[in-house]
C-alpha cells in the first residue's frame, strides 16, 4: 500500500480513555450505585452520527448571557457575592482550540443555594441571581464570563458531606462524541479532597485538571478577581491511511 | 529519555448533578432569561419526511423513574443528512435542527421529542446502517454521560443488516435499543440504567 504524499486527513475521534475518566459505579457517591450500568459498554469506531454535531451559533446569544451578575438582576442591581471572571479555552486533545462551540454553565449563589424548587438548603436566595449563563468560544477556543463566587453547600450523601465551591459546565465541541459535562473547582478550597463527587476522580492529576487557578493577569482592578479554566474535549485521529474497506 | 508525547487529556467528566436543568433548560425551572430553552423544538418550519414523536422514561436499578435526568438526541434528517457544519454529503433539510434536548416531565420524568424518522447513514465502509438516533443521558448519580442509540422496531429489514446490531454478542439485548411503535407515529424508548433490561450503552 502506498502512502499519499499529502497532509494527513482527519479521521474519527480518539477513543475515550476510560482508565482516566471516572467509573460509572462509585459507591462513595451513593446515587451512582443504582444509576450505573453494569454491563460492559459496547465499543465501535465513531461514525457520522458521532462525528457531526448541531449548529448552535452566535446569533442566539443575548447581551448578558455571559454575565451572571446581571442576567437575572433587576435593572440597576446586581448579584451578591465576590465578583469573579472565569475564562479559559476549550481545546481538543491535540491542543487545538475548538472555535464556535456552545459552553453552558450553572452554579449556586454566594450562599451555596440554587434557584430550584427541589433545593432544600436553608441558605437565602439572592433575588438578583439566577445562576446560569452561556457563551460561544472564539476562533481560538477562548471563552469568558462574569459571575459571583459560588458558595459551598451541604448535600445528602454521608451524614455531613459538603460540595466545594464549583461551577458546572456543559460543552458541545464539533462532534457529538465530544459532548461533556463537568465541574470546575477553585484553587485552595479545603473541601475539594473531602468531597465524594470529587472522589470519583481517579487521580490527583484528574482533580488538578478540574481545579482553576487564581489568575491575577485577568483580574479587573477594583472590580473582579479571575480564575482560568481550560477544558479539553476528545481529539480526532490524523491519518495518512484511508478507512479500512472491510467491516469492523 | 524520549520526547514527551504532548497530547492533552480529555477533561474528566463530573455528574450533571440534580440541577442540570438550571444550566441547560433554565426556562423549564422558571429562570426565564434566554427566551426559550435550547433544543425544545427540532423544527423551524415544515419538515420533510415522516414526523414522529419519541417518548420514554429513564429508570434506575430499582425501577424508579428518574425525575432529574436530561436527555439529548442527535440525528440526521429524513434523507440521512446531518444539519451540521461537518456534513459534506449534501444540504440537510433547513427546517430541521437534528438536535433535541428534554428535561423530562416535572412529575413523571417522561421525556418527549417531536422529530422526524431519520434516514439511513453509512458505516465507514459504505454499508448502510439502520436508521437510528444518537441519545445521551445525564443525571445526578451518572458520572459520565451515557451514549446509546435509538433504532426502530419497525425497521426489521434494515436492523437485520445493521453493522452494530448484528455484531452484538448478546442478541437478546438488541430490543433494548429498539423504539417500539405505539401507533399514530408515536414511539416509546425507555432507558434502563441497570437490571435485566439494562439498555446497551456505547463507548464511542
Ligand atoms: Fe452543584
Amino acid at each position: 500500500m502506498s502512502i499519499p504524499n499529502k497532509p494527513p486527513a482527519i479521521g474519527g475521534f480518539i477513543p475515550r480513555d476510560r482508565s482516566w475518566q471516572p467509573d460509572a459505579l462509585t459507591p462513595g457517591y451513593k446515587t451512582s450505585v443504582k444509576r450505573s450500568p453494569q454491563a460492559a459498554l459496547l465499543s465501535f469506531p465513531t461514525t457520522l452520527s458521532e462525528e457531526t454535531s448541531p449548529i448552535l451559533g452566535h446569533q442566539m446569544l443575548g447581551e448578558l448571557d455571559n454575565d451572571l451578575i446581571h442576567n437575572f438582576a433587576q435593572p440597576g442591581e446586581s448579584a451578591i457575592g465576590p465578583r469573579i471572571v472565569v475564562h479559559g479555552r476549550v481545546l481538543d486533545e491535540n491542543g487545538r482550540g475548538i472555535p464556535n462551540t456552545l459552553v453552558e454553565f450553572w452554579q449556586a449563589n454566594a450562599g451555596g443555594r440554587y434557584r430550584h424548587k427541589k433545593e432544600t438548603y436553608l441558605a437565602a436566595l439572592d433575588p438578583n441571581f439566577g445562576g446560569c449563563g452561556r457563551t460561544i468560544t472564539g476562533e481560538d477556543g477562548s471563552y469568558e464570563f462574569r459571575t459571583i463566587m459560588p458558595g459551598p453547600y451541604p448535600w445528602p450523601n454521608g451524614m455531613n458531606d459538603w460540595r466545594p465551591a464549583h461551577i458546572h459546565f456543559s460543552i458541545f465541541g464539533h462532534g457529538f462524541a465530544q459532548r461533556l459535562i463537568t465541574q470546575m473547582y477553585f484553587q485552595g478550597d479545603p473541601l475539594i479532597p473531602l468531597c465524594p463527587i470529587v472522589g470519583v476522580l481517579k487521580s490527583q492529576e484528574a482533580i488538578d485538571a478540574l481545579t482553576a487557578p487564581l489568575d491575577m493577569n485577568r483580574t479587573v482592578p477594583m472590580d473582579s478577581l479571575a480564575y482560568k479554566f481550560d477544558m479539553v474535549l476528545r481529539g480526532r485521529r490524523q491519518t495518512y491511511f484511508e478507512n479500512r474497506k472491510e467491516g469492523m | 529519555m524520549t520526547q514527551p508525547l504532548k497530547y492533552l487529556k480529555e477533561s474528566p467528566s463530573q455528574t450533571a448533578g440534580p440541577y442540570v436543568h438550571i444550566g441547560c433548560t433554565p426556562n423549564f425551572t422558571g429562570i426565564e432569561i434566554y427566551g426559550g430553552d435550547l433544543g425544545t423544538s427540532m423544527k423551524r418550519g415544515p419538515v420533510k419526511g415522516q414526523e414522529i414523536t419519541i417518548k420514554g422514561t429513564v429508570f434506575d436499578g430499582m425501577g424508579a423513574a428518574l425525575k432529574d435526568a436530561m436527555v439529548e438526541i442527535w440525528q440526521p434528517d429524513a434523507a440521512g443528512l446531518f444539519p451540521s457544519a461537518n456534513e459534506t454529503r449534501g444540504q440537510a433539510d433547513p427546517n430541521f435542527t437534528g438536535w433535541g434536548r428534554s428535561p423530562g416531565d416535572m412529575d413523571t420524568g417522561e421525556f418527549i421529542f417531536e422529530t422526524v424518522k431519520p434516514g439511513a447513514v453509512p458505516w465507514p465502509d459504505g454499508r448502510m446502517q439502520a436508521p437510528h438516533i444518537t441519545a445521551w443521558v445525564v443525571a445526578r448519580g451518572i458520572n459520565i454521560g451515557l451514549h446509546t442509540r435509538i433504532y426502530f422496531e419497525d425497521e426489521a429489514e434494515a436492523n437485520a443488516a445493521d453493522p452494530i446490531l448484528t455484531r452484538l454478542e448478546h442478541q437478546s439485548r438488541v430490543p433494548t435499543l429498539l423504539a417500539k411503535s405505539e401507533g399514530d407515529n408515536v414511539y416509546r424508548f425507555d432507558v434502563w440504567l441497570q437490571g435485566p433490561n439494562e439498555t446497551i450503552f456505547f463507548d464511542i
